[in-house]
Parts: structure tokens; C-alpha cells; sequence
């Protein structure tokens, strides 16, 4: 296309509606309107002037505000339904038909189709990532549309602008005034004491306020594009780790996917509020809920591995540091941070049980079990030994006979258990279980009698490396910056000028709150005598004047 | 008198100095037929310094809670939402010194009034934190989130006398219906408040035995009578009333009865105000509205989303953004509260845009102005009391 040659002699790019110079409107459409589109100036976009290839209209596509528009609600809504029932991450259930029949058991039909319908796990379906895919090109392609343009109008813009520019701004006012000099001048002193950037060419004033309010939004679309990029990233391995581990008292384990680090368990700490601490100002809280939790915190040891061990060889550890993990208080070292996430109280670390004869009582000696460990065989005195046949740490009935285990942890231990003595050399068979005991071979002479346990607690931790965070921040902070630019300052101008006919034009734009640039002319006024002015589009007000409210 | 007590003495003389600032603000709306008389400049005043009166009151009783809790009082539904009162007073002030005008706090102030007299329907006891609460950014995260809704709230007022102002209350219209609608629903608000307090002072108690949805027999204490029954729900409490209707596991029972109760209530209410008016709620409040300049309160309800947003995002996002990472490990968990946060965010985002590119104002921007407010109370109440999640305080 061609370029447009105005009658001030600019050569402007194809598509543009304002001389970017004297501000004549340049195509008969603008010329028909009473006011100007100031938005971007009248600059010529990409998306307004081009639209033959397939890359013209993607990019007119993505460019529309209207269709940005349409994405974001649709993001929303999207988001909302989300809410509606729990995802599958806050349910309590960990296989998929554990999962199906969750949603099944507690929300019914309803609940069967949220499911079916992928709505259980909405956020991470393909069709919603690529919502937000999408609404990060549209931010991306709407925000050059514009910015480019509008940089080089506003950079290029004259102070003499053409009365046909002028008089199809919002704020508008022409007539004579009795020293015309004098008024420009006045005007020029008075909107330089309101720190106005003030030029002045002949008989032409352009004051000027807070351009730079106008690059807000791109500065806030740049920080939102950063940020997506940074969400992304995580998908790379190596940027974001996301494990948990269970450990317990006196356990040391390799944190997982960690340079070779150990984490030991020194003591689990569980506090709730005592009402003696602080009777008169939350006593009748602890009244009304019962306990209410102060703290949860594991006290660690951390460990590395030598540098050339495989990942998980506990051999020559050297100690790092102590510290006691709180909610709110993770545990950082290179990179990763642990976190007190969950916990189990009093776990079964130990039992023990005494071989006796059931009817005399007389002992023949007492065996413990350490339940992460158990032996095959525990040797008592005289002869007398016991062998564990089988082990079930979480004991969850029998099935066609069989003893079943539902976890590996020792919730409920039952022990398939041989007692050898002197008088058996071949064995009685026992099944032990917590307060219970079974003789499945037929009656036996001797019995193991529970005798004590011991437990410790086990916490739940979280195990965070997420090397995006950096990017994340900085996309904030640009965000931040951005939106306070474009909300907290706007861009103000007042044109005045002195026409060859002896008329004084006095003519303003502002991007936002008309009512402050309305104040700033008003002010000029006082000092030097302007021509009165009106709100071309206020027509509320200029009824009310017509009432004589 | 302990620290305590002194708290909520400051809490009452506030709320009390909110109700007297809103008559005082009528008066200086029906004078004020030409804005520069004597007595409208009167009125104007004292009623901006009663408000602020009871605003320094109400910082009086924050900051006295705060120093006998020894956390700032924003952790539970009371304290939250009396904040966010307090706060939508704060934002009105703000606002009130840059344009001054009376008919923004003769419907701010009953707004912020009411929503004072709603968080005092909870329970008031100061709870030490929980584990997760502990860290100083519950406080900035908070303040600064209830900050933002507070100035966005400001906007709701603003589009709310902009439609009283320019709808038609003599044809019948969708416009019509709905701005009745909003005016109901204030009433419903009422209506709780009436509610709860009747059944408080009436020593309205009874328990039951319930059922839950993990199979387990649970206790509730009812305070208003059971129209909906728990899960399987017997009775403990001597001659207690049956409930009405069983409902199943999966729906919070008591709550609903609240929230039916709240219905009656406010319906009756709602009766019998227009019995007294003999008309449209809206069209009583029209004529303090007819004073107002549109141009003004459409430019009012688009600046204080200026002003709200950029503090709401600051708040409610990046500051809960860090928080979450500290506390939960990950900066975002799609937790519902999370979620509404975004929905809310990502409204006036739209609100914004519509407004810049689309040349939305007037009508069109005074609608949405409402729908974000109504957006942001659901995320204080329906989020908290509806949806649960990590968040719910109750
Ligand atoms: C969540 C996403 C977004 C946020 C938070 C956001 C934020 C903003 C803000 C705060 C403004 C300034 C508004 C004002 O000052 O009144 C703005 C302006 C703008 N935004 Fe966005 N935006 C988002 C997405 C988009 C998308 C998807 C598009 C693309 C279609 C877009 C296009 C624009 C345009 C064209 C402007 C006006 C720029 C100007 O007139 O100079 N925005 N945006």
C-alpha cells in the first residue's frame, strides 16, 4: 500500500488516520467524525491496514481486544466451574478408580459427570492450557499492534497542530480574547508552575503531562508475558521439582531427587494451645472448637553424600546444618526447600511380645520387633525360639484365607508366627494380631502375650525446587510497575493556539479522568483569558446546565 | 476494662458513628439543589467528620485487638470482614477527597454499616493462629487484599447511584427488575443480621447427632430452629424441634437453615418496607441519587478500579502468591479462595479493557462495577462458608 503524503507535507505510513505531524485526519471516514479516536493517535496498525494473508489474519485475530476479551472470560468461567467440586488433587484417594468412585460415592450422578467430563482436573486439561497458550500470543501480537505505532506518533507529534485536528478534541474551545499575546504567554508561565512539559512554536503552546503513562499497559502486558514464559519453563526438566517423602524419628533418608542429601528425623513436635498461656484473650476460642494446633515442626540433621556417590549411597555422610522445619519456616538449601506439609502421630516403631505357656503363664523370655525391620527368627532362651513366618504390616482382613496387607505401613501389624519349644520341636503356628490371636493349626500349648510398643511420629514433608520462581518475580514486578504507571498517572494535553483569524483555540486530551483535565484548563483560565471551552461528549451536564440544576 | 472490651466499645461507637454520618450525608444531599449554599457546605462537613471520627475509631478498635491478640485481626470471619468495613470507609474518605461528593457516602457508609453488622454475626472471640496462619504475611497479604476489594467496592457505590439516577423507574425494564433485585438482596443481608440476632437473643440452642459424609457420628449445635435436618440427625437436646427436611451427607444442613432463615427474614423485611413505601425500593432511593452528576460517578466508579486494582493485585495475588510458597510449599494450588481471587482479577482486568478499548461507560460500566463487587462478596462469604478449602476460616 501507499504511503499518505498530507497536505503539511509528512509522508505517513499506509493506514494512518491522523497526520502524525499537524494532526489533519487523513482518510474521509475520520474527516466524518466530529471527534477523533486519540487512542493511538490515529496511527496506522498492522491489524487495521492489512488483512490479505493468512498471517494477516491470525494476526488480526490475536491483535482484537474483543477477542482478547473472549478469552479471559472464558478463562473465568473455565476457572469457576473448576471450583465447583474438588479437584483431583484435594481428593483422598490416589488411584483412578479410587478417585471415580470418590466422586461417585460423595457427589452422585453430578459427581460421576464432573468426573467423566475431565472437570475433576480441569486445570491441567490441553483445551484450558491452551486458553491461557492463548491469551499469551494475544497479549503478545495486541500489545505490538500498538505500541510500535503509537511510540512513533507520539514522538513525531508538532506542537502547531491543525484546527482540524483540534476542534474534534473532547475538550474544545474557540473565540477572541482581548490580548491574544498576552493570554499565550500566561498560559505558557502558569502550566509550567503545574509541571506541565511546556513547547512553544510561534503563536502554538503544547503542554504536555505524563507521557510516559501511556507505555503502562505494555509495561504490565510484558510483565504478564514474562510470567506465562516462566510457568512454561517448568516443564523443562531440571526447573521444578515437586516430591514428598514420609520420615520418620531416628530415620535418615535420601531426599529425593536432591545432589546426594540426607535428611534425619531428630523429633517430631506437635503443640496446641493451652488455655494457662493465654486464658483471658483466647480461652473462650479454645472453649467453642475444642484444640486448637500451635505448631507442627520436625527437628532436622541434614547430610550430603560424597560428591562421586550414586544418588542415594548413605555411605560417608558429612552433616550440613540442624534446623527445625515449621509450617511457614521450610528448611532451604541449594536450591531446594523442604516443608512441613503433613504428619502421623505415634506410628508403630516397635513391639514386644513374651513367649508363654497359656495356661501356667510362666514366661520362656521376651522378643521385640522393629516393625521397619522384622527378624525371621528371634532365638530365646533354652531352645526356645520364634520364627516369624509372615508379616502384615497393615492387616486388613483375610481374603479366600489369605491375610491381606492394605499399605506397607505398620497401621495394624499381624505376624504369621512358629513358636519352637522343647515340647514342639516342630512348631505351633500362631496368628498374632493387636489384642487378638488365632490358632489355625488346631489348639496350642503356648501363646505369645503382648507385652508393650513403642511409636514414633513420622512427618510429612515436601520437597520444592522451582528455579522459574526468579522469572515469576521479575514478570510481578514488571507487572506492578506497569499497572501502577497506567492507573496512577495519565497522559495530559492542552493545546492552545493564537489563528491567523485572530481566534484563540484552546483544545486538551487526556487518556483518563476528563474531570482533572477539565480542573488544569480551568486553572489556566484563571490566570489568562481563554476562550470558553465544553465537553463534547458530556451531554449529562450539559442538560443539567440547560435545567438549571 | 481489659483490651479486650475496649476494641469492641471502639468497634460499637464506630458503627454507630457510620449510621449518624449517613443521615448526615442525606442532609447534605437534599440541600445541596445548588452545591455551593451554606448549609449544604454544612452538612457536607460535618457529616465527613463524623465519618472520620468513627473511622479513627474503628483503626482504634484494629490496632487494640491487634496489640491484646498479638496478631493483626484478620483471622477469622469476624475479624476479616469487619476489616474489609472498615476499609470500604477508608476507600470512600479517599475518594471522598478527590471528588466530594455526599451521594457516594450516603450509600457507602450503610454499605460498609452493613457489612460491619454482618461479620458480627460470628463468633467474636479472638483465636490464637493456626500453624499455617503464623508468619507476617497473613498480615500484609490481607490488609493489602482487603485494601484492594475495598477501593473496588467504591466503584459498585459509584455505578450503584448511577443506575438509581438514570433508570426509568416509571417503565417497566430489564434495568428495572434488576437494579430491584440488588436492593433485595441488601435487604436479604438484613435479614441475616435480623435473624441472628432474634434467635441470639431468644437463646436459641439444640443439638443433634449427625451422620457425615465419611460415615462418621458427629455433634452440631443448631442456633437457629432446624428447618433442614443433618445427614440422619437425632436429636440430643430435650423436646428439639424435628427438622423439616433430611438432607443428604454432602450438604451442610445447618447452614442452609441459616441461609433459608436469612430468606424469610429479609423477605418479610423486604414486604413490609414496600408496604410502608408503596413502591420500588429503587425509586425510594432515586431522588437522593438525582443529585449526583453522572459524568461524576461514572468517572468515580472507573478511578477507584484504577486505584483498586493494582493494590488488589498486589494483594490477593503476588502477596499471596509469595505467602502460598512459603506456607503450602507451591505459589498456586488452584484452591478455591485461589481461584476466586483470579475470577475477580481477571473480571476487572475485562472491566478495564472494555472500558479503555470498547468505550463501555455509563450504563454498561456501572453494571459490571456491581457484578465485581458481587464477585468479591462471594469470594468473602459463599467461598468461605460454601466451598471448603484450605482457606475457610468457619
Ligand atoms: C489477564 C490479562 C490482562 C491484564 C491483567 C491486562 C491488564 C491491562 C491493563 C491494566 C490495562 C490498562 C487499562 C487502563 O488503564 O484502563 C490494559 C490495557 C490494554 N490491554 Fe490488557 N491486560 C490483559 C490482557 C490483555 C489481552 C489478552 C489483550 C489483547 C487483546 C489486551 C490488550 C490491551 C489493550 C489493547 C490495552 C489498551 C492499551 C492502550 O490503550 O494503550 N490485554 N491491559
Amino acid at each position: 500500500m501507499d504511503k499518505i503524503v498530507c497536505t503539511c507535507g509528512n509522508v505517513n505510513p499506509a493506514g494512518t488516520e491522523l497526520c502524525e505531524s499537524c494532526g489533519r485526519p487523513l482518510d474521509q471516514k475520520t474527516k466524518e467524525k466530529t471527534l477523533v479516536d486519540m487512542r493511538y493517535e490515529g496511527a496506522a496498525r498492522r491489524s487495521q491496514t492489512y488483512n490479505k494473508t493468512l498471517v494477516d489474519k491470525v494476526w488480526n485475530f490475536f491483535s482484537s481486544v474483543k477477542v482478547g476479551m473472549w478469552i479471559i472470560v472464558a478463562i473465568l468461567v473455565a476457572a469457576a466451574i473448576g471450583t465447583i467440586l474438588p479437584q483431583v488433587f484435594y481428593v483422598p484417594a490416589t488411584t483412578e478408580a479410587g478417585i471415580a468412585d470418590y466422586y461417585e460415592r460423595i457427589y452422585g450422578t453430578f459427581g460421576v459427570l464432573y468426573y467423566k467430563l475431565g472437570l475433576s482436573d480441569l486445570y491441567s486439561s490441553w483445551w484450558f492450557q491452551g486458553l491461557v497458550g492463548m491469551l499469551g500470543i494475544s497479549l503478545i501480537i495486541a500489545s505490538l499492534d500498538r505500541v510500535i505505532p503509537l511510540y512513533k506518533s507520539l514522538k513525531k507529534q508538532k506542537t502547531q497542530r491543525h484546527i482540524s485536528f483540534l476542534k474534534r478534541q473532547r475538550m474544545y474551545g474557540i473565540g477572541k480574547v482581548e490580548s491574544p499575546d498576552d493570554t499565550l504567554n500566561k498560559a505558557e508561565e502558569k502550566l509550567k508552575t503545574m509541571r506541565y512539559n511546556v513547547k512553544r512554536e510561534g503563536n502554538a503552546i503544547l503542554a504536555e503531562k505524563g507521557r510516559f503513562s501511556r507505555w503502562g499497559p505494555y509495561v504490565n502486558h510484558l510483565g504478564l508475558i514474562l510470567f506465562l514464559f516462566g510457568v512454561m519453563l517448568r516443564a523443562i526438566p531440571g526447573f521444578y521439582v515437586d516430591e514428598t517423602m514420609w520420615l520418620r524419628e531416628g530415620e535418615t533418608l535420601y531426599v529425593p531427587k536432591t545432589e546426594g542429601y540426607f535428611l534425619e528425623s531428630k523429633e517430631f513436635i506437635y503443640e496446641t494451645y493451652t488455655k494457662e498461656e493465654s486464658e483471658e484473650v483466647f480461652g473462650n476460642a479454645i472453649d467453642r472448637v475444642g484444640s486448637i494446633a500451635k505448631n507442627y515442626q520436625t527437628d532436622v540433621a541434614l547430610y550430603k553424600g560424597a560428591d562421586d556417590a550414586v544418588a542415594g549411597n548413605a555411605n560417608d555422610l558429612s552433616f550440613v546444618k540442624e534446623e527445625s522445619i515449621q509450617v511457614n519456616e521450610p528448611l532451604k538449601f541449594a536450591n531446594f526447600s523442604v516443608f512441613q506439609m503433613d504428619f502421623k502421630l505415634d506410628e508403630l516403631k516397635t513391639m514386644t511380645f513374651q513367649l508363654q505357656d497359656k495356661e501356667t503363664k510362666t514366661s520362656f523370655g521376651d522378643f521385640t520387633i522393629d516393625l521397619a525391620d522384622p527378624q525371621p527368627i528371634y532365638e530365646l532362651q533354652d531352645g526356645y525360639k520364634v520364627e516369624v513366618l509372615d508379616y502384615y504390616a497393615d492387616f486388613s482382613g483375610f481374603e479366600d484365607g489369605v491375610p491381606q496387607s492394605k499399605t506397607p505401613l505398620p497401621n495394624n501389624p499381624a505376624f504369621l508366627i512358629k513358636m519352637t519349644t522343647p515340647d514342639f520341636p516342630k512348631g505351633e503356628t500362631s496368628f498374632v494380631m493387636i489384642q487378638e490371636t488365632m490358632e489355625p493349626f488346631g489348639e496350642n500349648k503356648h501363646k505369645i502375650a503382648f507385652q508393650s510398643v513403642e511409636t514414633r511420629d513420622v512427618s510429612g514433608l515436601t520437597i520444592r525446587k522451582d528455579l522459574t520462581l526468579p522469572i515469576l518475580g521479575l514478570g510481578g514486578l514488571i507487572f506492578m510497575i506497569g499497572v501502577a504507571q497506567g492507573s496512577y498517572w495519565n497522559h495530559r494535553r492542552i493545546w492552545i493556539q493564537l489563528l491567523n483569524d485572530g481566534q484563540v483555540v484552546v483544545a486538551a486530551h487526556t487518556n483518563k479522568n476528563w474531570l482533572s483535565i477539565r480542573k488544569d484548563i480551568d486553572a489556566v483560565s484563571e490566570v489568562a483569558t481563554l476562550p470558553v471551552y465544553e465537553d463534547q461528549q458530556d451531554l449529562d451536564s450539559k442538560v443539567e446546565k440547560e435545567e438549571g440544576v | 476494662m481489659d483490651l479486650v472490651s475496649v476494641s469492641s466499645t471502639l468497634l460499637l461507637i464506630s458503627f454507630i458513628a457510620y449510621l449518624v454520618a449517613t443521615f448526615l450525608f442525606g442532609g447534605a444531599v437534599k440541600s445541596s439543589s445548588s452545591e455551593s449554599t451554606k448549609s449544604f457546605d454544612r452538612w457536607g462537613k460535618l457529616a465527613i467528620t463524623v465519618t472520620i471520627i468513627g473511622f479513627i475509631s474503628n483503626l482504634g478498635y484494629f490496632f487494640t485487638r491487634w496489640i491484646a491478640a498479638g496478631h493483626a485481626p484478620v483471622s477469622n470471619l469476624f475479624e476479616f470482614t469487619t476489616a474489609f468495613g472498615m476499609m470500604v470507609v477508608g476507600a470512600f474518605i479517599l475518594i471522598f477527597f478527590i471528588y466530594r461528593i455526599p451521594a457516594l457516602g450516603l450509600f457507602a457508609l450503610p454499605i460498609a454499616v452493613l457489612i460491619i453488622a454482618y461479620a458480627s454475626m460470628f463468633p467474636k472471640d479472638i483465636t490464637p493462629l493456626i500453624p499455617a496462619l503464623k508468619s507476617y504475611w497473613l498480615t500484609v497479604h490481607v490488609i493489602t487484599a482487603a485494601l484492594g476489594e475495598a477501593i473496588l467496592a467504591i466503584s459498585a457505590v459509584a455505578g450503584l447511584i448511577w443506575l438509581l439516577k438514570n433508570i426509568d423507574m416509571a417503565k417497566k425494564s430489564a434495568q428495572r427488575f434488576w437494579i430491584e433485585v440488588v436492593m433485595f438482596v441488601l435487604v436479604l443481608v438484613l435479614g441475616f443480621v435480623v435473624a441472628t440476632t432474634s434467635f441470639t437473643i431468644a437463646d436459641y440452642k439444640a443439638e443433634y447427632n449427625y451422620v457425615s459424609k465419611d460415615e462418621k457420628v458427629l455433634k452440631i449445635e443448631y442456633n437457629m430452629p432446624p428447618l433442614f435436618g443433618m445427614n440422619q440427625s437425632e436429636a440430643i437436646t430435650e423436646n428439639a424441634m424435628e427438622p423439616l427436611v433430611e438432607t443428604p451427607a454432602l450438604v451442610n444442613a445447618k447452614k442452609l437453615t441459616v441461609v433459608v432463615w436469612s430468606i424469610i427474614f429479609g423477605s418479610v423485611l423486604y414486604v413490609l418496607l414496600r408496604l410502608i413505601a408503596r413502591k420500588r425500593l429503587a425509586e425510594v432511593l432515586q431522588p437522593f441519587a438525582k443529585k449526583a452528576n453522572s459524568q461524576f460517578m461514572d468517572e468515580i466508579g472507573y478511578r477507584s478500579v484504577l486505584i483498586g486494582f493494582p493494590v488488589f493485585t498486589l494483594g490477593a495475588l503476588i502477596f499471596a502468591m509469595i505467602w502460598a510458597h512459603e506456607a503450602w510449599s507451591r505459589f498456586w494450588g488452584w484452591d478455591p479462595k485461589e481461584v476466586w481471587a483470579l475470577i475477580t482479577w481477571l473480571f476487572y482486568a475485562v472491566f478495564l479493557h472494555l472500558r479503555l478499548t470498547k468505550g463501555w461507560q455509563g450504563e454498561k460500566s456501572a453494571w459490571l462495577a456491581l457484578i465485581g463487587f458481587i464477585i468479591i462478596m462471594f469470594n468473602l462469604i459463599a467461598v468461605n462458608l460454601i466451598i471448603a478449602g484450605l482457606h475457610s476460616y468457619a
